[in-house]
């Protein structure tokens, strides 16, 4: 509680993070005019995750939050990481 | 703390204290206690009309042949009634009732973390529940595809599905402010001295459901949505002739929907876990043990899904890995068993109604586990799938479980709740027409299931008359079983409760009965362990 009183997070931070998450859905959009086949799908999962994570750590500051909520996210990320697993361990060998 | 700590400055929450009276006093209440019975008293509505149904269908099947309503209407009224019962009593049941009258007060908080938003809560569950029943009478007709919306059927049929499916996505938002709320007022409210374990066992249940709800409720929300995305615009989710696959609606719907049985199965096993040391007089057997293994289902719960689907056309992969999670989610279940029976070995029993709840809890939930065990192996599997053994298992543990966990709790915590006691040879007389009505009801499916008996049928081959009869005559035994309960437990004249009738340990045997709208003047004592009967 007391590091989230006493941190104040700069303008110009959330600014590059805003100007980051632009490019990356400029990325997102533009990828499949490039005809890259299958990877399309991989790229855009890709780019959604990795802008997640830094809505995440930036904007949501998970980057100055306590351990416990920073378990308390990774625990929910590896339960849907293991939840698409285990529905591709049904998909890839159907 | 005593009755005398609260003079007649500290009402009981009951009365009505401030500018709104009446109604609008309950209407508009912040107080968990008062929402929690506004939620009772809904689900008591609730549930006699799903009762209502389930003795109606078990009438048409009497004999074989149609009795007094065709296939069409009864495919609507096992969907109602499964949409009723799933959706409006069981998934939110005792969470809402349990986990908001007593959940606060045992860990010393006065109320929940966000008071409003539990109201909120409750006004988004009546909403979810007006549109499910609107779905019934509005549109095209009532929607005929059971509890489960089984895709590509649930986006062809003509009848009114949007509308259910909207009072289900609404139902998963109570859902999920709940469990947000419950995990917030555990992590903050706790009273000082009260460490994560020397919580009772009822919060950690609490606890470990509320992660299911914010967790999974979200993807039952998603697929609902993708049902009306297929329905109306005709986008290929499911439908194999759009592009889509029907199997793809059966994960995202079980990736909800197994969780959303430990939602309900949770907190019932921590209601037994508090009913159980009361009446046997002995420290819990376990308590971290009984702790994690709550942890342990909501974990291991979430990875169980895909045996809904042996028979889907899965990968054989797929399937054996489901088929070991399964019975490894028996594991801390079984823990929890073991344990109870430990905790009663040399107590002082007192066969109390509530205690008669939780042991036929204990004897109906290990042949619904066990039973589940049997679906849970591939090859048996084959053989009972979509049969009335699927019935028979199912109510085992939701009504054998989860609804005779929700009966023990009610009479447990009866006289606190109300301040009045109900009569115990009554409670006793019902709960013996229920226990024996159940089981007529619910043991003969197992039954004709292994004999090829199905599920979801008005009609059935003549060899089966015998059970279904002795089925029907269960299921009039339990609903005499349900009036006798209810007419002991609501008729005014009951004698005023004494604070602590059973002899509780918990905080909430502490307060006065009824309690005080604000649960604790100063911050409670808290023992070194909740259970200390010895």
């Amino acid at each position: 509680m007391t590091t989230e009183e006493k941190h104040i997070t700069s303008y110009s931070l959330y600014a590059r993070v805003l100007i980051i998450l632009m490019v990356l859905t400029a990325i997102t959009i533009t990828a499949p005019s490039l005809n890259l086949t299958a990877f399309t799908i991989l790229i855009a999962l890709v780019i959604a995750s990795t802008k997640a994570g830094i809505v995440l750590t930036y904007f949501m500051h998970l980057k100055i939050e306590n351990t416990l909520l920073r378990i308390m996210v990774i625990m929910v990320l590896g339960i849907y990481g293991s939840v698409i697993i285990l529905t591709f361990a049904d998909y890839i060998y159907r | 703390m005593t009755e005398e700590s609260y003079p007649i400055a500290h009402p009981s929450y009951l009365v009505d204290t401030g500018k709104r009276k009446g109604i609008k006093a309950w209407l508009t209440t912040c107080d968990h206690k008062r929402i929690a019975l506004l939620y009772l008293w809904s689900i008591m509505v609730f549930f006699i009309i799903g009762a209502i149904l389930g003795e109606t269908m078990r009438t048409e099947l009497f004999r074989p042949g149609q009795q007094f309503y065709g296939p069409q209407t009864y495919n609507a009224i096992f969907t109602l009634h499964g949409l009723i019962m799933i959706f409006l009593i069981v998934i939110p049941g005792l969470t809402v009732v349990f986990g908001n009258f007593v959940m606060p007060i045992m860990i010393g908080a006065n109320d929940v973390a966000f008071p409003r938003l539990n109201l909120f809560s409750w006004y988004l569950y009546i909403l979810g529940a007006a549109v499910v029943v609107v779905s019934q009478f509005a549109g095209s007709g009532p929607p005929d595809t059971g509890w489960t919306f089984y895709a590509p059927y649930s986006t062809q049929t003509h009848t009114n599905v949007i509308a259910a499916v909207s009072g289900a996505f609404i139902l998963g938002f109570s859902s999920i402010l709940t469990g947000i709320n419950f995990i917030v007022t555990i992590h903050r409210l706790r009273t000082p001295k009260m460490t994560f374990f020397k919580m009772p066992l009822l919060p950690w249940a609490v606890y470990a459901t509320a992660w299911i709800q914010v967790l999974a409720t979200p993807i039952i929300g998603i697929t609902l949505l993708m049902i009306i995305g297929e329905r109306v615009f005709r986008i290929g989710f499911f439908d194999p002739a759009l592009g889509g696959d029907p199997i793809l609606y059966q994960h995202l719907f079980w990736i909800y929907s197994h969780p959303a049985v430990y939602i309900m199965i949770l907190p019932a096993m921590g209601v037994i876990t508090e009913i159980i040391p009361t009446f046997s007089q002995r420290r819990i057997f376990g308590y971290k043990a009984i702790a994690f293994s709550s942890l342990a289902i909501a974990g291991v719960g979430y990875f169980v899904w895909g045996h809904h689907m042996f028979t889907s056309g899965m990968s054989k992969e797929a399937i054996w890995v489901f088929s070991l999670l399964t019975f490894l989610v028996a594991v801390p279940s079984a823990i929890k068993v073991f344990n109870w029976v430990t905790t009663m070995y040399k107590g002082s029993i007192d066969l109390k109604p509530p205690m008669l709840y939780a042991m036929a809890f204990i004897f109906l939930f290990t042949i619904g586990g066990l039973t589940g065990l049997v679906q849970g192996a591939l090859a048996t599997d084959i053989q009972v799938h979509d049969t009335s053994f699927i019935v028979a298992h199912f109510h085992y543990i939701i009504f054998g479980g989860v609804g005779f966990a929700f009966l023990g709790g009610l009479h447990y915590w009866y006289p606190k709740m109300f301040g009045r006691l109900y009569n115990i040879r009554t409670a006793n007389i019902a709960w013996g027409f229920l226990f024996t009505g159940f089981n007529l009801l619910y043991f003969p499916q197992f039954v004709i299931g292994l004999e090829g008996m199905p599920r979801r049928y008005f009609d059935y081959l003549p060899q089966f008359t015998l059970s279904q009869q002795i089925s029907t005559v269960g299921g009039y035994l339990l609903g005499i079983g349900l009036i006798i309960m209810i007419v002991n437990l609501f008729r005014k004249s009951g004698e005023k409760a004494p604070d602590n009738p059973w002899g509780g340990k918990t905080l909430e045997w502490q307060l006065p009965s009824p309690p005080p709208e604000e649960n604790f003047s100063t911050p409670p004592n808290v023992s070194d362990f909740p259970y200390d009967y010895d």
